[in-house]
């Protein structure tokens, strides 16, 4: 029987040299190790030798059956590795071939633009507050401090839709909207949206155009606040090495009133065609709310202050990716969207 | 407006170079836009001291080969004269002439001139030339060589007291300072008004004389002058009416510098009298108007010409200045003589009495006229001056006699004659001062900023207010009562004085400060989240976002009324004042844009799927305002997977299941439950329309757009899928919190069932039997194969399904499973025909 057990042990070594593959080894395995391998067949047939010589033969059979194991687990190993090179050497890819097409699709770069805004007005405690599109005269001009026939009306070209209503030709009658709401809280708020003007559309002018409103109400609100605010936003839309300038300007709605610029971002203020050769690009007219204003809102103005500014969207956008027509905006050319 | 330095001088002394002037004037609300050097330092072409100068033609010679030409021999300053060719029209009769005086612009060999002959701004250096044989290495420059005009014409002739040797640029060199001033500013539209504003910035005092020739010159001021009768019939429009009357005068050329102001001011020189309206005009803002006063006609029965001002009579016509005949309204203002209209009040004068060579007494207007009102003539009339853009943005009626005063003893000057000393002055709207209580409290509470009481003081007594140390009645605190001068017709309440205080003072000095004020109470914005999130769902789709026009046109939206009635124009809100008929109507879809902006877009590229979120504006009667509602419109048309030099790729069209994949994916996302029902829309194809709705609430409609519509649009023969939602009633239910569904650690048993239905019968419902006879233990029903064909009958389809079974508490048992599946079966059987396909 031992010497059943050596053959057998040096035939399984030896066909385990020739095993090349996985399936050629579960094979092996199983013809040797397995329930009803030579082995366990050899080791099953223990009880037939006498009593005596039983100790011995279990305990060589044993010892062959941890060495054909462990020669197993030698060769499965090995046969790992080689399968894994070959995996490797065969798996190359041209990694320059394009890529399966993924796609989301782009969210239009005047909401992109709006949504910056909202960010960075949203830190300094600014709620987006929407109003509507069709006003009527007496909120977009009326209640602003301009009633019939006042020359400042001349600012806006206005698309009247009757004797009372219009397109808004600014987002500042939202200001009215909002403090009658919010009336007798103090507000922060920032009123997006789409405004109208009568203008013909050319490579500058839009007759329809995006603005982000911003109006704050408080008891103690300066134009120090304000012009920190403004200054504030340029930088982070901009870029913090901007440089701001604060300018006196006039609105009907606002006294005193500003105008805030940056400085071109196109040629760092040494002067070019889109600046006008100031150096200067005007983002936005801001100002105090006028004490008329603030009271046709509901707001005592011995008592409350505020501030509003008016900056535009699609300038912002125009300026940080040098797209030199508005009518691009809404003419929706994909290969112009895609790009953002 | 443009403002020469040279002049703006005169009022006031300037210490700082002009950019840094500009820069100050602008930071105070004078936006100066453009500063035009001639002939400085800055310019384009700088005229060189020590080459261009002041030279002085002594002699005239004939040129010796040339007719058309002469020689001129030419003081300089230097130790000789200089002998230079040329050949201006006006020299060639004083060919002969030893002893001539007259002043030219002399430049000398080396120096750059723009060339007078070429065509726009081309700078060519001097050098010596032989002109037909005569040597010549100088020259007299004209107007365009220099740079002063665009045309080359004759040589410039300097005054008499131009120092010879003298550089040019010290004697003409300038720099204008073009304005665009926004607001009813009249104060500022002019030179005066400018340097006031320096004086101002730079605290410098400000030299009044313009101002005070009255002073000067005394003359009674009379409503009822012997030379005219005066009558303001409509005192409402004009609340003061001046009149001088200048005698014996001779129409001729103003002199040199006042042309040179008014050119650099940007109007053209006409004669001596019309040239000094305009001077006064752009000096102190005044707008003037002269009268021949022999064409001015009397009353019936009065010896001497009167001046009427009235409103029109409707339908009243006049001949303009600029030779227009012009019909008026009622509510026109009018200057009339005892004949008829003569002016159109503030705006411009008539044809016939105009100021001609052959007038000798002039009557000249000045006059104060209601803004409001010559606004609106202007602006009906469609005829704009100088004069109604100055009256429409206020103009002080306290000016009407300085002005008058000055601008008649200029005209005396320059034209002789001389000045009644009467002046005519019917003065029915004089308004009191208006005084201001200014607490420096109050600036300091608006502005944030510490500007100390007495730098306040000094601001606006420098900007002409009178400010009067004064107590408030109230808190016995030390106040400032402010006179407000009669210039500042915009000042009106203490906040405007804040605003001078702020601008002059400068808002570059703020510090930076951040909003000390209470936060007010924060809120959140649920209908802009909303469509915040089904923009970003959709852009996950692969979806691209479109924005497009408001402003549409009926027939567009007719398109989409396949044989139904067209649009009726009384629904919709039309734009009184459109821009082009492509535009006139505000849209109630948002679809006929969508689908224009896909035909474009087809041109370029070939899968277009996009999306817009917009307003519609739905009228409601007996309300002013519109509904405006928010929608959402998807357009997708092109193959479904972009080319790529993959194998397997989807190339198909798109159809009406990528379109409810998308919006499976957009309800999904927003956790709403939709609904899909076969519908039918005129725009969509019969069989490709569903309706869709959200917790039983109709949304929209979906679909494949009909073949006829696609035609419409011009659109190829494609599928072209669409939806337009209401995207508030798809918002309706969104928002709502939800709790997360326990993941099971138990095995889930994976099972197909397939069945044979009705052709008829709609999928969703033996999905949802499959779902609602498996309950809680189905944990999902996947479609994953539709056939139709001879194993299954004609008119009946198998349907597919994969279920999953799982417990969250326990291993099913397989007989457990088989006993749900036999209840679904049945189930399935019973209510809807179906047989189980083996
Ligand atoms: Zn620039």
């Amino acid at each position: 029987m031992l010497d059943q057990l050596n053959r057998l042990e040096g035939e399984a070594l030896a066909a385990l040299e020739t095993v090349k593959e996985s399936d050629a080894l579960a094979e092996w395995d199983r013809s040797y190790l397995g329930k009803k391998g030579a082995l366990t067949l050899l080791l099953r047939a223990v009880g037939d030798l006498p009593k005596e010589e039983r100790p011995a033969f279990g305990r060589a059979a044993n010892e062959a059956k941890v060495r054909l194991e462990a020669a197993y687990e030698a060769r499965a190993e090995a046969l790992r590795r080689e399968e894994m090179v070959r995996e490797l050497e065969q798996g190359t890819l041209d990694v320059t071939l394009p890529g399966r097409p993924a796609g989301p699709g782009h969210l239009h770069i005047t909401t992109q633009t709006l949504r910056r805004i909202y960010a960075i007005f949203a830190e300094m405690g600014f709620q987006v507050y929407e109003s509507p599109e069709v006003e009527t005269d007496e909120m977009n001009f009326g209640l602003l401090n301009m009633p019939p026939h006042h020359p400042a009306r001349d600012m806006w070209d206005t698309f009247w839709v009757s004797d009372e209503a219009l397109l808004r030709t600014h987002t500042s009658p939202g200001q009215m909207r909002a403090m009658r709401e919010y009336c007798p809280e103090p507000i922060r708020v920032i009123l997006p949206g789409k405004c109208y003007r009568y203008e013909q559309i050319t490579a500058r002018s839009e007759h329809q155009f995006y603005q982000v409103e911003g109006l704050a109400v408080g008891r103690n609100i300066t134009m120090a606040d304000l012009i920190t605010t403004l200054t504030e936003f340029a930088r982070r839309y901009y870029g913090a090495e901007r440089r701001v300038r604060i300018r006196g300007s006039y609105f009907p709605f606002t006294e005193p009133s500003i105008e805030v610029d940056v400085d071109c971002i196109l040629c760092e203020g040494q002067g070019c065609r889109v600046c006008k050769y100031s150096g200067w690009l005007e983002i936005a007219g801001a100002g105090m709310v006028h004490p008329v204003v603030l009271q046709n809102g509901g707001y005592d103005p011995d008592v409350w202050s505020g501030f509003a500014f008016g900056p535009g969207v699609e300038r912002p956008a125009m300026l940080k990716h040098s797209i030199d027509d508005i009518r691009l905006f809404y003419g929706n050319d994909l290969r112009f969207l895609r790009q953002f | 407006m443009r403002v020469p330095l040279s002049w703006l001088k005169d009022y006031v002394d300037i210490t700082i170079p002009i950019s840094e002037l500009a820069e100050r004037l602008t930071l105070a609300g004078l936006e100066v836009e453009t500063i035009q050097y001639i002939g400085q330092p800055e310019a384009e072409l700088p005229w060189d001291p020590k080459r261009v100068v002041v030279g002085e033609i002594r002699a005239v010679h004939f040129h010796p080969n040339a007719d058309r030409l002469v020689l001129a021999e030419v003081d300089y300053g230097g130790a000789e004269r200089e002998t230079v060719v040329a050949g201006p029209p006006s020299l060639l009769d004083l060919r002969g002439q030893e002893d001539v005086h007259l002043k030219v612009a002399f430049a000398m060999e080396g120096t750059s001139l723009y060339d007078g002959y070429a065509e726009g701004w081309q700078i060519k250096t001097l050098k010596q030339a032989t002109i037909r044989g005569v040597s010549s290495r100088c020259m007299v420059c004209s107007e365009k060589e220099l740079g002063l005009a665009d045309r080359h014409g004759d040589i410039i002739y300097l005054p008499e007291d131009a120092p010879v040797g003298a550089p040019l640029v010290e004697y003409l060199g300038d720099a204008v300072l073009e304005f665009d001033i926004k607001g009813p500013f009249g104060h500022v539209l002019s030179v005066f008004g400018v340097a006031r504003e320096v004086a101002a910035l730079l605290n410098v005092p400000l030299r009044r004389d313009a101002l005070q020739v009255l002073d000067r010159h005394p003359s009674d001021l009379t409503p009822a002058p012997d030379f005219l009768t005066l009558e303001i019939a409509d005192p409402d429009l004009c609340p003061r009416y001046s009149a001088a009357l200048i005698q014996g005068i001779e129409v001729g050329s103003s002199p040199f510098w006042m042309q040179m102001r008014l050119r650099r001011a940007g109007m053209r020189p006409i004669n001596n009298i019309v040239d000094v309206t305009n001077y006064v005009m752009l000096e102190l803002g005044q707008p003037l108007h002269a009268f021949d006063y022999y064409i001015l006609r009397a009353k019936p029965g009065e010896d001497r010409p009167a001046i009427i001002v009235r409103r029109a009579q409707p339908g009243e016509q006049m001949e303009t200045l600029d030779g227009t005949l012009r019909t008026f309204d009622g509510e026109m203002l009018l200057i009339t003589d005892g004949g008829g209209p003569v002016a159109v009040a503030g705006v411009m004068g008539g044809l016939e009495s105009e100021v001609t060579e052959d007038t000798t007494d002039v009557l000249l207007e000045s006059a104060n006229f209601d803004f409001i009102s010559v606004r609106r003539t202007s602006r009906l009339l469609g005829l704009a001056s100088d004069a109604s853009q100055r009256f429409g943005r206020r103009v002080d009626p306290e000016l009407t006699v300085k002005a008058a005063a000055r601008a008649a003893h200029l005209m005396a000057g320059l034209a002789g004659g001389s000045v009644v000393p009467v002046v005519g002055d019917v003065y029915p709207g004089q308004q009191p001062q208006r005084v201001i209580p200014f607490d420096p409290a109050y600036a300091t509470r608006i502005l944030g900023v510490q500007v100390p009481t007495e730098e306040m003081a000094r601001i606006l007594t420098s900007l002409e207010f009178q400010v009067q140390p004064a107590t408030d009645p109230e808190t016995d605190l030390p106040i400032f009562q402010v006179t407000v001068p009669s210039h500042r017709q915009d000042v009106e309440r203490p906040v405007d004085l804040v605003e001078e205080v702020g601008r002059i003072w400068g808002y570059d000095r703020f510090p930076t400060t951040l909003m000390r004020d209470e936060l007010p109470p924060q809120r959140t914005n649920h209908r802009l989240e909303g469509a915040e999130r089904v923009r970003d769902l959709l852009v996950g789709c692969g979806l691209n976002e479109i924005i497009t026009y408001s402003l549409v046109n009926l027939e567009d939206e007719g398109k989409l009324r396949l044989g139904g009635p067209a649009s009726d124009p009384d629904d919709y809100l039309h734009v009184l004042n459109p821009l082009s008929a492509e535009r006139d109507v505000l849209r109630q879809t948002l679809l006929p844009s969508a689908l224009h902006t896909v035909r474009d877009n087809l041109r370029f590229v070939d899968r277009v799927f996009l999306f817009e979120i917009g307003a519609v504006y739905l009228p409601v009667r007996g309300q002013t305002l519109p509904d405006e509602l928010r929608r959402l419109c998807i357009v997708m048309t092109g193959p479904r997977e972009a080319r790529s030099w993959m194998a397997g790729q989807d190339r198909a069209l798109v159809d009406f299941y990528d379109l409810k994949g998308v919006v499976e994916a957009l309800l999904a996302g927003l956790k709403l439950d939709g609904a899909f029902e076969p519908g039918t829309h005129p725009a969509l194809h019969p069989g490709r329309c569903a309706r869709v709705s959200v917790a039983g609430r109709g949304v929209g409609v979906m679909g494949e757009l009909h073949p006829l519509v696609r035609d419409g649009f011009d659109l190829p023969a494609q599928s072209v899928c669409v939806l337009e939602f209401d995207l508030d009633g798809l918002l309706f239910d969104w928002g709502v919190s939800y709790r997360m569904a326990p993941l099971s650690v138990h095995p889930p048993v994976y099972e197909d069932l397939a069945v044979v239905v009705e052709e008829d019968v709609p999928a969703v419902r033996v999905h949802d039997l499959i779902a609602q006879t498996g309950g809680a233990l189905v944990r999902s029903v996947v479609l994953f194969d539709v056939y139709r064909g001879a194993q299954v009958g004609g008119g009946k389809k198998s349907l597919a399904y994969r279920l999953t079974y799982q417990a969250d508490d326990r291993t099913l048992t397989d007989r457990e499973v088989a006993k749900l599946r036999g209840k679904i079966v049945r189930r399935l059987e019973r209510e809807v025909g179906a047989t189980l396909r083996s």
